[in-house]
């Protein structure tokens, strides 16, 4: 009898699943519902916390560094979505067909897929430092500049977006290539004989063959854009004056920074409620387009 | 119609490659000018000669070693851990019948929308309990397993044909035998691309260890970088010399390994 039930599959399974389930117990799911908790908590991470109800929330709506994070949140993640997305559809367009050195360019655009945020973001504080830097160097000779970059509040945001889409578009090159290389040649050839030009292939064949590819890179883009972090903190911290607190970056610093980690979760939830909505609407709007072949 | 010597797609194609290589070429430079040579404008984009010194100064004035030991440890037993418990789960969901197995798969998957930011609080929380703070420990343990990787194996698994493993059951091979002996050899490329993946995203990991460690010998490289360049503010030779020896070895493995790791990215579609 013992035997029958540790032989079964009840048994195995559930001890094939158990070292999994229970890490993602613990690490994963717990988590979730804590962090709900914490946001109605006045929590310093350190001494037992205190129950606030919805005052974090309450005091959210009156913060205006919490509203401006949001804002720039969403300008950051407006101008880096298509910037690399788009970018990206153009590189792999490029490179797909066979033309000489595309292993060179292949590998020029994807190297930077290899090289971490930090290392990223401590390449570009030197690159566009405005007294000895490169980029002004280089964009003077073309009569531009000199800029502040990340040291001018006007502009410290959208040279995050020029340094991020640096280092995130040979990811999105890889999987349009991907793409790319799965749309069958005989349809192509079928469109032209039909007397389909080079736009009108493109835009009626080889567009909707991708679309299932581009929904995919909008989706992941925006989440992360919505969460980035990294290169912002190795680079601006933040600033100057707020001008790079993004949602994450702000989280970051009441959590751990000043502990107010209870209101720190508060920012998490709205955090998680943008990009759910986010992800859903552009899912739904984004199914009713795609072209799944097969 | 006039031909050109050359395709006119060179003409877009070379900036785009000089402004994808042109931050790493210049990283490369500056690690090996004099101090004075990089605090000149103009820039001197060719340096009088090649300073190696600038290494050895970046590693007496962090311990690099350190950091990359740190790393490996950190990614090998995050890799190991994902192999090992995303097989037996993944091969479990696709394969088992047992009791509750769709009621967990679902809430397994549902926790993927949940961002790790939402939830980085709580879970420092929970490793503070758990004694890990700054220790390796904290790094691994949250790492082991992931729900991606047991949706990426039970996936591939359900497209191995199951009359093979039934032939080995008959045989008398326990379940576990046909994991190990049947399944598993079958899976190689789902277990490259999960081990790839892992690889990157553990090495390049930086909120996290940001979070839960506090000294600078259980640092990893990605937190040893960033503290190295809070330390160094202005000194770019030092910096830059710091950041190729903490580049180097991901690079290398990446441009002679770019077919892996390209195939590993395109079929899920992760990068740290």
């Amino acid at each position: 009898m013992i035997r029958r039930i540790l032989g079964s599959d009840h048994a195995a399974g559930w001890l094939f699943v158990l070292p999994a389930v229970t890490l993602i117990f613990v690490f994963g799911i717990l988590p979730i519902g804590w962090a709900l908790l914490l946001s109605f908590q006045q929590n310093d991470l350190l001494t037992s916390p205190t129950w606030v109800g919805a005052g974090n929330y309450r005091a959210l709506v009156h913060d205006p560094v919490f509203r401006d994070s949001i804002r720039r949140t969403i300008v950051y993640t407006l101008l880096f979505v298509p910037l690399s997305v788009g970018g990206a559809l153009g590189v792999a367009l490029l490179v797909h067909r066979p033309i000489r050195f595309s292993r060179f360019y292949r590998t020029a655009v994807f190297v930077p897929v290899a090289t971490s945020t930090v290392a990223t973001g401590i390449i570009f504080n030197w690159l566009l430092d405005p007294t000895y830097g490169i980029a002004n160097y280089v964009l003077g000779k073309v009569g531009l500049g000199p800029y502040g970059f990340f040291q001018d509040p006007d502009q410290a945001l959208y040279a995050i977006v020029a340094m991020t889409v640096w280092g995130w578009l040979g990811f999105d090159v890889i999987i349009y290539l991907a793409a790319l290389q799965g749309i069958p040649a005989d349809l192509i050839e079928a469109a032209q004989l039909d007397g389909a030009g080079r736009w009108g292939t493109f835009r009626h064949v080889v567009l909707p063959l991708l679309s299932p590819a581009t929904l995919f890179l909008i989706v992941w883009s925006t989440i992360n854009a919505l969460q980035v972090f990294d290169e912002i903190y190795v680079t601006t911290r933040g600033g100057p004056l707020h001008a790079t607190t993004v949602l994450v970056y702000y989280l970051y610093d009441q959590a751990f920074q000043v502990f107010h980690a209870g209101y720190a979760a508060a920012v998490a939830e709205v955090l998680f409620a943008i990009t759910l909505v986010f992800s859903i609407a552009q899912l739904w709007i984004g199914n009713r387009r795609v072209h799944y072949s097969s | 119609m006039r031909t050109w010597p050359f395709s006119p797609r060179h003409v877009v194609l070379l900036p785009i490659a000089a402004v994808m290589l042109i931050p790493l070429v210049w990283m490369l430079v500056t690690s090996v000018e004099t101090l004075s040579e990089s605090r000149h404008f103009p820039p001197t984009l060719v340096p009088s000669g090649i300073h190696w010194e600038n290494y050895p100064n970046a590693l007496d004035a962090a311990p690099f070693g350190r950091f990359f030991a740190n790393s490996f440890i950190v990614t090998l037993a995050s890799v190991a851990g994902n192999l090992v418990f995303c097989s037996l789960a993944g091969y479990a969901f696709a394969r088992l019948r047992f009791f509750g197995r769709d009621v967990v798969f679902i809430v397994l998957l549902a926790t993927l929308m949940v961002p790790f930011q939402v939830t980085m609080i709580p879970t420092f929380l929970i490793v503070q309990h758990l004694g890990l703070v700054n220790s390796l420990g904290a790094l691994i343990a949250p790492n082991l397993v992931t729900p991606f990787g047991i949706f990426l194996l039970r996936q591939f698994f359900r497209t191995l044909p199951v009359e093979l493993e039934e032939a080995a059951r008959i045989d008398g091979c326990s379940r576990l035998g046909v994991l190990l002996r049947v399944v598993l050899p079958l899976s190689m490329p789902a277990l490259a691309t999960l081990g790839i993946v892992t690889f990157l995203w553990t090495w390049n990991d930086f909120l996290w260890p940001l979070i839960a460690i506090s000294s600078t010998d259980q640092s990893t490289v990605q937190l040893g970088l960033a503290a190295f360049q809070g330390a160094h503010q202005t000194r770019w030779t030092l910096l830059m010399a710091g950041n190729v020896m903490a580049l180097a070895p991901m690079l290398l493995v990446f441009v002679f390994a770019q077919r892996w790791f390209v195939q590993s990215l395109a079929s899920t579609g992760v990068k740290g």
